[in-house]
């Protein structure tokens, strides 16, 4: 039996078992679809009033029909099932294991993620990227990959969100044991997520003076660093120092990640009984 | 040679306390004030391979505690603990490989897997060779009888169930040593029975180390021919079970059926319990008079119909012998 053998099965046991909420993808599908509607509209107003732009209406509108496909790959919160874990004290169980708990968690946090973008990215990709063009608004659709070489950049970086994204999670995930309850660690994730990776507004419409920042700190890899891959704003030694950025924090993260939940995991007080 | 070795075993929590109302809520927003709560007091004692050990004691002695501790959960403050020559927090996963636990009030399978996918995942977690788990499982699913459970999910099971459920989980890796954290609690007769049944013939037939708490006195009886009584963090007593009941409670009851009105029946060395139209209970001490002097002086005296001498219940003589140490909750 192989060492991973473990980290596998949970993966795929969680994959198959998130992928089989049929309900919550369809809502999620037209929640996503509604607000990418809303915003297109908005950038649509935005454009038909400015004197000049930093970036095409067109790339703006592909940036959010991209963000809403991945919406469900940013890191919103704590792992609901760790976060029920630790409330009820069933977190005993994790620790008498014969894993690597953070290991344990990150491949939880991973196949729960990747579970509930693939079926709602499928279908908003076909929606605006198919369906759009085909009914004569290709205009306010998703465009294709600048390049193929923009594609194939897009695709490693899109890994690269998914591995970042849960490096998150488990910090979350740690506040969580740390402190005993999600509340406050996932308000404070939302705001900062919302605004550090390009969600609300591409780092494009940000001060000059501020971008360079912006696209520095991690976040930056969950949204606006692999889009604008894709719509090859940022493309060749720029995208590969993108992606090198994405992968460096995410081993950052999991480093300092792993030495903190093994912290708080000896100052473990388990719940009850 | 001791399996498990533990020594001058501690643990404290440190729990912030606030004073009453808004007023309290306000001040411990400036200045918290905590308070030490020593859940384990220098405790020590050693367990070989093979015994079935009964930890018992009030709720919030320190049993789930000290089951945490030895399972790697937690981390003591101070002390010694090795169990097969591990240090559990220090060793945590290669000593984990080898325990087998069962937490009575939480579930370890997945809520919306059914069992079998359940038991599979265990086996990639535990690392069982293929053909080992099938043997093993099937074992486990004959003795507990799971068959028609296994293509359920978790979540459908009856309490029952699912603990059996449970328990074969704990199992599956063939541990040496299994702990039990009430693993009865809240099952109904039949199904404790079944367990009892079941960790009874897995200590005798395969020589599984047994550690179990319980507040069901019934389990100790049936099954532990060793109890650790744990009260306010320490070890009250460590024996066979009857030593305890001979120091808490050595009376004995005596039930008299009468033939006629139950008389009034007064002595030195006897009392009456409890009166119930023709039935007497009395309690008497064995050392102060033995059983066949009493029966004999109340027939020479009264016409009986029946008699029968029994031991207190159970749970009389645990909360006799909490109550003798002053062990009750806090």
């Amino acid at each position: 039996m192989s060492a991973l053998a473990p980290y596998l099965a949970v993966f795929a046991g969680r994959f198959q078992l998130v992928l089989q909420y049929r309900a919550a993808a369809a809502a999620g599908f037209a929640t996503q679809l509604w607000f990418g509607v809303i915003r297109v509209l908005i950038f649509a107003a935005f454009y038909a009033g400015a004197a000049r732009a930093p970036m095409s209406l067109g790339n703006a509108i592909t940036y959010t029909w991209l963000s809403q496909a991945f919406l469900t790959f940013l890191p919103w919160g704590a792992d609901p099932d760790v976060a029920a874990m630790v409330r009820t004290g069933a977190v005993a169980y994790e620790r008498v294991r014969p894993v690597d708990t953070y290991a344990w968690w990150y491949a939880r946090a991973l196949a729960w993620s990747a579970a509930r973008v693939a079926p709602r990215a499928a279908m908003l990709v076909v929606f605006a990227g198919v369906v759009l063009p085909l009914v004569g608004l290709g205009a306010w659709g998703l465009s294709p990959p600048a390049t193929p070489m923009a594609a194939a950049l897009f695709a490693v970086s899109a890994l690269g969100m998914a591995l970042l994204s849960a490096s998150v999670t488990l910090m979350i995930n740690t506040i969580v044991v740390a402190t005993m309850t999600d509340r406050g660690a996932n308000v404070l994730t939302q705001s900062f997520v919302n605004l550090l990776s390009g969600l609300i507004l591409p780092f494009a419409f940000f001060p000059d003076a501020a971008r360079p920042w912006l696209r520095a700190q991690p976040l930056a890899g969950l949204v606006d660093l692999p889009f604008s891959i894709y719509f090859g704003a940022i493309s060749g030694w720029g995208a590969a120092g993108a992606i090198a950025l994405q992968f460096g924090w995410t081993a950052a993260l999991i480093l300092a990640g792993r030495a903190w939940l093994g912290a708080a995991m000896k100052r473990l007080q388990v719940q009850g009984g | 040679m001791s399996q498990i070795l533990v020594e001058e075993l501690s643990k404290t929590y440190r729990i912030a306390e606030r004073e009453a109302g808004t007023l309290g809520a306000l001040k411990g927003l400036f200045r918290r004030r905590w308070r030490t709560v020593e859940a384990l007091d220098r405790v020590s004692f050693r367990v070989a391979e093979g015994e079935l050990v009964g930890l018992i004691g009030p709720n919030g002695a320190g049993k789930s505690t000290t089951i945490k501790i030895l399972s790697g959960i937690l981390e003591p403050t101070s002390g010694r603990c090795e169990v097969g020559g591990l240090v559990p927090w220090r060793q945590r996963q290669r000593h984990v490989a080898r325990i087998g636990v069962v937490f009575g009030q939480r579930t370890q399978l997945w809520w919306d897997l059914p069992v079998r996918e359940g038991f599979d995942l265990l086996r990639d977690i535990y690392r069982v060779p293929p053909d080992r788990y099938a043997r093993v499982r099937d074992e486990l699913v004959a003795l507990l009888r799971l068959e028609r459970l296994l293509a359920q999910p978790v979540r459908q099971l009856s309490l029952g169930q699912r603990m059996r459920c449970e328990i074969a989980a704990a199992l599956l890796h063939e541990p040496p040593l299994i702990f039990l954290d009430e693993p009865t609690i809240g099952l109904d007769a039949p199904s404790k029975l079944a367990v009892r049944e079941f960790v009874g013939q897995l200590n005798k037939t395969r020589g599984v180390t047994v550690i179990l708490t319980t507040h069901d006195m019934h389990d100790i009886e049936a099954l532990a021919e060793r109890v650790i009584v744990i009260g306010a963090g320490k070890i009250l007593a460590d024996g066979p079970f009857e030593a305890l009941r001979a120091g808490a409670l050595a009376e004995r009851r005596l039930f008299v059926d009468f033939d006629g009105e139950a008389p009034e029946l007064t002595g030195p060395d006897v009392r009456v319990i409890a009166r119930q139209g023709r039935q007497l209970e009395l309690a008497f001490d064995p050392a102060r008079i033995a059983a066949p002097a009493l029966i004999a002086r109340i027939v020479a005296a009264h016409p009986v119909d029946d008699i029968h001498v029994e031991e207190p219940p159970i749970e009389e003589v645990i909360a006799r012998f909490y109550d003798l140490h002053g062990a009750g909750e806090a």
